[in-house]
């Protein structure tokens, strides 16, 4: 069967800075992958390369399929309605009934017809997740979707997700530096640093996942981040 | 005054709640009538000469009788057919300017250098020049005022599509908007506010234009009556054609503002 992913030898450079180094990585179709590092490591750049926003790079780069993407920011078009946002770039005659069924499923109906600015930063981000799916992507790209969120609404959003993803089921690459929301929601987590995959974690747990059973594999990967749990605490 | 250049690019100000909208209205008045008042006690008393200065009272009849013979009417519709093609010319070629200049990067690395090193020449200094070019009948207006009314739209609208969020035109592409949808749905809005207050500043700068160009050899118009009264020190007709072009003034200002809140709707207030 085809990657969804494929990434060989990919490196980019920004002049003289180079921040992918000869990154390799393969993802199944429906896999959820979390890319886990520290900010400034590469990882918007990596998702922005899979995205096909930039086209100026060493190595392979491979997504056969659709991509979608959504950002840290949900970066609705404030001068369009909240189902026009979903359905516009379809180029379906029926965008409304899509973008509606779409809204159900993140919950958002009675905000179809509202301005994007009059929403709330976890709807507006909800909207931005439905926008998403509704494309029915092989890939969806999710670059730190849940950063700017209080933590009440990101485990909503947690939830959210990880249904989503059961329905559909596309291949996901969800950036973060949360370790707990990639454990919880990841089948494999990958940590980035300077520019390379230094550590690869299977997470085996069965889902639903609890923050309880996460624990002990936290503090391996927690490590791999250099991040001694032990001396913290 | 609306008509100054540089006041027009203030935004309104949020409404101000019901009540102390109704206290404060009548209290701003004060001044103003105050002054009409002491105006016409200066006339009365003679303190102030017709010739210099025409009371309100004879102000206000000279309206009425200008607005009833028709002189006023006629010559108002002069200089608003000036204005609309003057605005309709110099509309037309500050937004195709402006639209090909922020769309496309070469029409950006071509229009946008001669453009912005016009813009520092004030226009009404073009006039000996429009004279020599057009002459001296309707064709030096009409161009002063295009001239007016093209330069804060483009300025405007160029600017306005310049500043159009990059990451919101990077997610359009990843959603598949095509290059038409993402100039129609993502470009293009985001310059609307900015190229309203281009609209503001055109218009501004439309009346001045409009008032410079009909001081020379106007045999009709707004100026005209302004000009003619002059000779015959009638300066209630002068007080009269400047009360008119100040109405003109506030009321496409007022049309503008109308437009705004229709068009920026989406706008959180
Ligand atoms: N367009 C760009 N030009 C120059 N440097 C860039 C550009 N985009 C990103 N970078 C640099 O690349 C590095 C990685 O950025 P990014 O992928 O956004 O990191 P993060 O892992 O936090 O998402 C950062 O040091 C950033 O400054
Ligand atoms: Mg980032």
């Amino acid at each position: 069967m085809a990657k969804a992913v494929s990434v060989r030898g990919l490196t980019k450079a920004f002049g003289a800075r180079t921040v992918l180094d000869g990154i390799d990585l393969e993802v199944e179709p429906g896999e959820f992958v979390a890319l886990l590092g520290r900010s400034g490591c590469g990882k918007s750049t990596l998702l922005r390369i899979l995205a096909g926003l930039d086209r100026d790079v060493e190595g392979e780069a491979e997504v056969p399929g659709t991509v979608s993407i959504a950002f840290q920011q949900p970066r609705l078009l404030p001068w369009r309605k909240v189902w026009r946002n979903i359905s516009l770039g379809l180029h379906r005659p029926d965008g409304r009934a899509i973008a509606l069924k779409a809204l159900e499923e993140v919950r958002l109906t009675d905000h179809a017809d509202a301005w994007p600015l009059t929403l709330s930063g976890g709807e507006a981000q909800r909207v931005s997740l439905a926008r998403a799916l509704v494309r029915e992507p092989d890939v969806l790209l999710l670059d730190e979707p849940f950063g700017a969120l209080d933590a009440l609404t990101r485990l909503a959003m947690h939830h959210l997700v990880e249904d989503l993803w059961i329905r559909h089921k596309p291949a996901v690459l969800l950036v973060t530096h949360d370790v707990d929301e990639a454990l919880l929601l990841a089948d494999r987590i990958l940590v980035l640093d300077e520019g390379r995959i230094v550590a690869t974690h299977h997470v085996d747990l069965p889902r639903p996942r609890r923050r309880a059973s996460v624990v002990e594999q936290r503090t391996r990967v927690l490590a791999d981040l250099g991040v001694d749990v032990e001396e913290a605490a | 005054m609306t008509l100054s250049i540089a006041g027009v690019a203030t935004r309104p100000k949020t409404a101000t709640p019901v009540q102390t909208r109704k206290f404060t209205l009548p209290l701003r008045w004060i001044s103003p009538v105050a002054l009409v008042l002491l105006w016409q006690l200066a006339s009365s008393t003679g303190v102030l000469s017709p010739d210099k200065l025409a009371s309100p009272l004879t102000v206000a009849q000279s309206a009425g009788e200008l607005i009833a013979d028709g002189q006023l009417v006629e010559a108002f519709a002069v200089s608003i057919t000036r204005v609309f093609f003057g605005f309709l010319i110099g509309g037309f070629a500050g937004v195709v300017l402006g639209l090909v200049s922020g769309l496309s990067r070469w029409g950006e690395t071509l229009l946008d250098p001669p453009v912005q090193m016009l813009r520092t020449l004030p226009h009404l200094g073009l006039i000996p020049l429009f004279i020599l070019w057009f002459g001296i009948g309707e064709e030096p207006k009409l161009a002063l005022v295009a001239a007016g009314v093209a330069f804060p739209l483009y300025l405007n609208l160029h600017a306005g599509i310049r500043q159009t969020d990059p990451g919101l035109v990077e997610a359009a592409r990843v959603l598949g908007y095509s290059r038409i949808e993402r100039v129609v749905h993502v470009v293009l809005p985001s310059a609307v506010p900015q190229t309203l207050v281009g609209l503001r500043i055109a218009f501004g700068t439309a009346w001045l234009s409009l008032i410079v160009a009909e001081q020379i050899n106007a045999d009709a118009g707004l100026g005209f009556l302004i000009n003619n009264a002059r000779e015959f020190l009638r300066t209630d007709v002068v007080v009269v054609g400047l009360v008119v072009y100040a109405l003109l003034g506030l009321t496409t200002d007022a049309l503008v503002r109308l437009l705004e809140r229709r068009i920026l709707r989406w706008q959180k207030r």
